[in-house]
């Protein structure tokens, strides 16, 4: 009796173990990040792109409009393509566009800015890419659009029409 | 007694080269177990991408306004997830990942048991 137990014992680990890596090389085994989970807008203080003066966030983030902060750079090719977008979005009376410069040098961000014009009302200069983390960014280019202090949707990517509209229906 | 004191002298000296790269050490430690998001398979601490290097700016950051080991991790894990941790911590999601090891070690050295000891009586 004794001896039977242990083959079936046996038999039963065998069976889990294929089972769970049977369904497992089914699993799509691309990674996307969870949501951000914190809801709240971190507090910084950063350094404005044009007068290089320092502004403290909720100095930028008050009241009842709604915000989208876009990071971006020059350097950035996707940013280009989502630049119409944001231009689109710029004639919108209700949310105010800032801009956050990353990792850039100032004078091939003007000149990126005089070519493809300006949509932002604001733009903050991210030198070494710190506030972006306190974000919870990844990279270029990013936006959150905020209301009430809150991030209400996370754009990971560029701009485009899907999004474009999927934020002008949010913040009608 | 004086190669007791000579003992003494040299702990003493290291200790203030210990006090020294505590920070450093501790700096390469946090980021050795902070996986760098964008790119694959890398730690932070290995990676040169502009995410990693903006990351170990922040963490020396962190540790000279005095945030602890725990806390940066907390920060970060706040802003990204359990994800970029190389050692995520124990929770509902993962005490099969932690438990698993210990349970097999009882499960072959239950085995190894039975097959060896009681074989043998």
């Amino acid at each position: 009796m004794k001896s039977k137990i242990f083959p079936i014992i046996l038999f039963i680990i065998f069976t889990i173990v294929f089972i769970v890596f049977y369904l497992g090389l089914k699993n799509s085994n691309i990674y996307t990040p969870e949501k951000n989970v914190e809801e709240n807008i971190p507090s910084f203080q950063v350094k404005k792109f044009a007068s290089k003066d320092i502004i403290n966030s909720n100095q930028i983030f008050n009241g009842d409009n709604y915000y989208l902060l876009n990071i971006w750079a020059s350097w950035c090719v996707p940013c280009k393509t989502e630049h119409k977008y944001l231009m689109n979005l710029s004639k919108e009376k209700n949310i105010k566009i800032i801009g956050l410069n990353y990792k850039d040098s100032s004078k091939n961000a003007k000149i990126f800015l005089n070519e493809l014009n300006n949509p932002y009302d604001l733009i903050l200069s991210d030198q070494d890419g710190i506030i972006s983390i306190e974000w919870g960014a990844y990279g270029v280019p990013e936006s959150f659009l905020i209301h009430k202090n809150n991030i209400i949707k996370k754009i990971i990517g560029p701009i485009n029409q899907k999004k474009l509209i999927e934020i002008k229906g949010l913040i009608k | 007694m004086r190669l007791i004191k000579f003992i003494f002298i040299i702990f003493f000296i290291f200790n203030f080269n210990f006090l020294n790269a505590q920070t450093e050490n501790l700096n390469n430690k946090i980021t050795k177990n902070l996986r760098c998001l964008i790119c694959q398979g890398q730690s932070v601490y290995d990676s040169d991408s502009e995410f990693a290097n903006s990351l170990k700016m922040l963490v020396e950051i962190k540790l000279n306004e005095g945030l602890s080991e725990k806390q940066i991790y907390d920060f970060l894990k706040n802003k990204y997830g359990d994800w970029i941790l190389y050692n995520p911590g124990f929770s509902k999601n993962t005490y099969f990942l932690w438990l698993l090891p210990i349970l097999m070690f009882l499960l072959g050295g239950a085995i190894i048991i039975r097959l060896f000891i009681f074989k043998k009586k």
